[in-house]
């Protein structure tokens, strides 16, 4: 029932699995998570017409790395706003909003004097970095690199974040060992319970005494494993018909 | 018949003004614009939805933040007044909810069943541009064509107090806004469940906690929601039981 409604109103959710699916494999890709999102990786740099694509993944405790790239270079673009200790990763995942610069010599040099010149020495001209959150639950950055200015288009933008909320569950899932994809957007389940899903994520966050993202996980693979919507387990949960501090599940 | 009051629309309009230099938090100004518009109409319920980047209408805020009506916006995610403004771009009144069953068959029957009578909707407009709906529901008295152009007109300000820009130079801006608001409720969602778990209470009884010590200790909402969400164990004072 659900998923009729999806498929109606959301083909962009559709389209991008399309993509990253039928994104090839490379020799020296990795297994699981790691393999996947580099696959992301490369169909958002296809979708948006960008020079590079990274996910890095970060932590409140101030531990980062990078989880994924479309192409070497980008390494070292994401490694150096670490190194450097500022950059659009950063900056967007510490305002949990998107930080969207399509003219790289237009006000960045100032915000990011470090970063900023060495981007435009290696043919940057334009950044685009999306938070990987769920409220107030943070784990990483989507940073999109392009070497000509511009704006993303409308419909751009609207893919970044689409690849954003597909990069979000395959953390989450690949934390909880479930295949990665195997869900197009597992949230989509829950959408007339949505409310109660935010709810359930914190209830078990304290129930279990973990972060908000590691609540998401553990609900997410609960649905899994008990082949339940996740809308139904976050109902449950916050009539407490369902906790998750007694042991089990 | 006119059933928006004239003076009560002035107090609104000097109220939104007043947003528009203090500090700024997205749901509390939500909040209290539905909360209202609902007063002009004496009687009903108004709540506010926006759409994210894959068209899917996601609820922002409502007169009455209770499980119940919030469970009756979000269920308009399939069906439903709001959803039809959002995508005509025109304002959808004095439907017949007796007869809506079938343009509407999940929303009605519940709407119907919660006790309401009437359901209207407005696009939230921003430039060519439908951003999201404001639905309000009631008792049976029609909206004649002077009073549907009054919410419209606030649903209109809605937006350019939701945007907190009188030129909108870059569209950068504005996306980023509207993600930053859209995040934001879900921030709140997070910290009712969070204060729900800790105090042993429901999630609207959380709400109302989080809330009150909001405006006990003259901060934003969000921010309090933030710090919920951080380390509960850092405000002691709220709800301690």
């Amino acid at each position: 029932m659900a998923a009729r409604l999806v498929t109606a109103m959301d083909d962009r959710i559709v389209r991008v699995a399309r993509l990253v699916a039928d994104e090839p494999a490379r020799t020296g890709d990795r297994g699981g998570v790691a393999g996947f999102l580099r696959r992301l990786c490369s169909a958002a740099e296809q979708a948006m017409s960008a020079r590079g694509v990274g996910v890095s993944v970060m932590a409140e405790d101030g531990v980062r790395g990078v989880a994924a790239v479309s192409e070497p270079i980008c390494e070292r673009l994401e490694e150096l706003q670490f190194t450097l200790g500022e950059g659009p990763c950063l900056d967007a995942f510490a305002s949990r909003r998107p930080v969207l610069i399509p003219d790289l010599s237009d006000g960045a040099m100032r915000r990011w004097p470090g970063y900023a010149p060495a981007l435009h020495g290696l043919g940057v001209r334009a950044v685009f970095a999306f938070p990987l959150q769920i409220g107030a639950a943070r784990i990483g950055a989507l940073d999109v690199f392009r070497d000509e200015p511009g704006s993303l288009t409308a419909g751009e933008f609207r893919d970044a974040l689409t690849f954003a909320d597909m990069a979000v569950t395959t953390l989450l899932d690949g934390q909880a060992q479930a295949p990665p994809g195997t869900a197009a957007d597992g949230l989509d389940e829950a959408m007339e319970q949505r409310a109660e899903l935010f709810q359930a994520q914190g209830m078990v966050a304290v129930q279990l005494g973990i972060a908000l993202a590691d609540a998401m996980a553990r609900l997410r693979a609960y649905a899994y494993a008990e082949d339940k919507g996740l809308g139904e387990v976050a109902r449950d949960v916050v009539a407490r018909r369902l906790s998750f501090d007694s042991g089990h599940p | 018949m006119t059933t928006v009051s004239a003076e009560r629309l002035a107090t609104l309009f000097v109220q939104v003004a007043d947003t528009l230099v203090d500090e700024f938090d997205v749901v509390e100004f939500l909040q209290m614009l539905t909360q209202r518009v609902a007063d002009l109409f004496d009687t009903g319920e108004v709540g506010l939805m926006l759409a994210d980047h894959r068209g899917r209408l996601m609820f922002m805020a409502a007169s009455d933040e209770s499980a119940r009506l919030l469970e009756l916006f979000q269920l308009q995610y399939g069906d439903g007044p709001c959803l039809d403004a959002f995508r005509t771009g025109r304002p959808v009144t004095n439907v017949n909810l007796a007869a809506a069953t079938q343009k509407w068959p999940r929303f009605a029957p519940r709407v119907a069943r919660a006790g309401f009578e009437s359901v209207h909707a407005f696009p939230l407009r921003l430039r060519k541009e439908v951003i999201g709906a404001m639905g309000v529901f009631g008792s049976a008295a029609e909206l004649d064509e002077a009073d549907t152009q009054i919410v419209q007109s606030l649903a209109d300000v809605a937006v350019i107090g939701l945007l907190q820009e009188r030129t909108i130079r870059r569209g950068e801006i504005l996306t980023g806004q509207l993600q930053g608001a859209l995040n934001s409720r879900i921030i709140i969602e997070q910290a009712k469940g969070i204060v729900a778990q800790a105090r042993g209470v429901s999630p609207d009884d959380a709400f109302a906690l989080i809330r009150d010590f909001a405006r006990r200790n003259n901060r934003r909402l969000s921010e309090v929601a933030e710090a919920v969400v951080t380390a509960l164990p850092a405000l002691p004072d709220l709800g301690n039981p």
